[in-house]
């Protein structure tokens, strides 16, 4: 089976029709995921702009991640949940997008950054914990993180245009 | 008020966004990004009011490091808005969306820069009942959420 015939099952599925059709359903799914990408993102920006030494720059590091993960891990949750229903409701669209694909690829991108981020530089935080400008690691980890959020966000507005959408 | 929108429409500004097939994607991009950068700045300060997220750190401090980020975005928001605005006036006009987005969004621009900001700004051994703090700050993120909900809404028609 391929990913677009699984696609094509999934679009035929009663639930993913009736929210693709639902007046009220598919606009509050849609409206939770944005909203909450200010929680989620927005945060993950905060902390991102720390990393840089933009902002402040008196918390230590540690405490800006330890006090920001919580919120921004709850954020991720609800951003999940509503994300995979927005594909749910729109398979095929999403999956012949180039947009979404590039979504995903820097979703990729940002996850495999934190990961970097957390078992590398992270592990020798006490020795930069408190410099308002963090070393040059921690820096490239904050900035590579922007920028594949402000992806994420652009590609995931471009999606509902229906420049590529299938003709049926 | 009707023809100020029509005229807006009308120009070649609005003409020009409405023309194109990328622009109004484009510019719309820039609007979201700013939100994201203006909702961190008012979740990341708005949390500390209330004693959560960074709350090791003194208010005025971190409400100081963060507002310049908030006046960026905001500028960035409101140009792009206009922008957006101008392509679609007509439409506008006549969608409730708009009016309560509109609405919404002066007073919790307004209430963010004198209660919230004042409340923030005060030293932490002055600093307001923590009810009172989240009381208002419960009121602000719901002005702000009916900005978010009116600006998705007007997408759809």
């Amino acid at each position: 089976m391929s990913p677009l015939d699984f696609c094509k099952w999934l679009a035929d599925q009663p639930a993913s029709i009736a929210l693709h059709e639902s007046i009220l359903g598919y606009p509050i799914v849609e409206g939770t995921h944005l909203l909450t990408i200010c929680l989620f993102v927005g945060l993950t920006l905060m902390m991102d702009l720390r990393l840089l030494g933009l902002t402040f720059r008196a918390t230590p590091m540690s405490q800006v991640t330890s006090r920001l993960l919580p919120w921004i891990f709850g954020g991720f949750v609800v951003l999940v949940i509503t994300g995979l229903a927005l594909f749910y409701a729109a398979p095929i669209k999403s999956y012949i997008n180039p947009f979404f694909r590039v979504k995903v690829i820097f979703l990729i991108v940002a996850g495999l950054n934190a990961l970097l981020f957390h078992k590398g530089i992270e592990q020798s935080i006490k020795d930069w914990d408190l410099a308002p400008v963090p070393p040059f690691k921690a820096r490239l980890a904050g900035a590579v993180s922007i920028f594949s959020w402000i992806v994420v966000i652009i590609c995931g507005r471009l999606i509902a245009y229906n420049w590529f959408d299938p003709i049926v | 008020m009707h023809e100020f929108f029509s005229w807006c429409e009308a120009t070649a500004l609005g003409e020009t966004i409405r023309g194109s097939k990328w622009l109004f994607p484009f510019i719309e991009s820039f609007h979201l990004v700013a939100l994201v950068i203006m909702g961190g700045v008012v979740l990341i300060t708005h949390l500390r009011l209330c004693g959560w997220g960074l709350s090791g750190q003194p208010s005025a401090q971190l409400w100081k490091d963060t507002w310049p980020w908030f006046i960026w975005s905001t500028v960035v928001m409101l140009s792009s808005g206009i922008l957006l605005f101008f392509s679609e006036a007509e439409k506008l006009y006549w969608h409730e969306a708009f009016w309560m987005k509109m609405t919404s969004m002066i007073l919790a621009l307004i209430f963010t820069s004198t209660v919230v900001r004042r409340m923030a700004l005060k030293p932490d051994a002055e600093a307001p009942s923590l009810l009172t703090a989240r009381l208002a700050v419960a009121f602000s993120l719901t002005l702000w959420t009916l900005v978010g909900i009116g600006g998705r809404w007007i997408g759809y028609s």
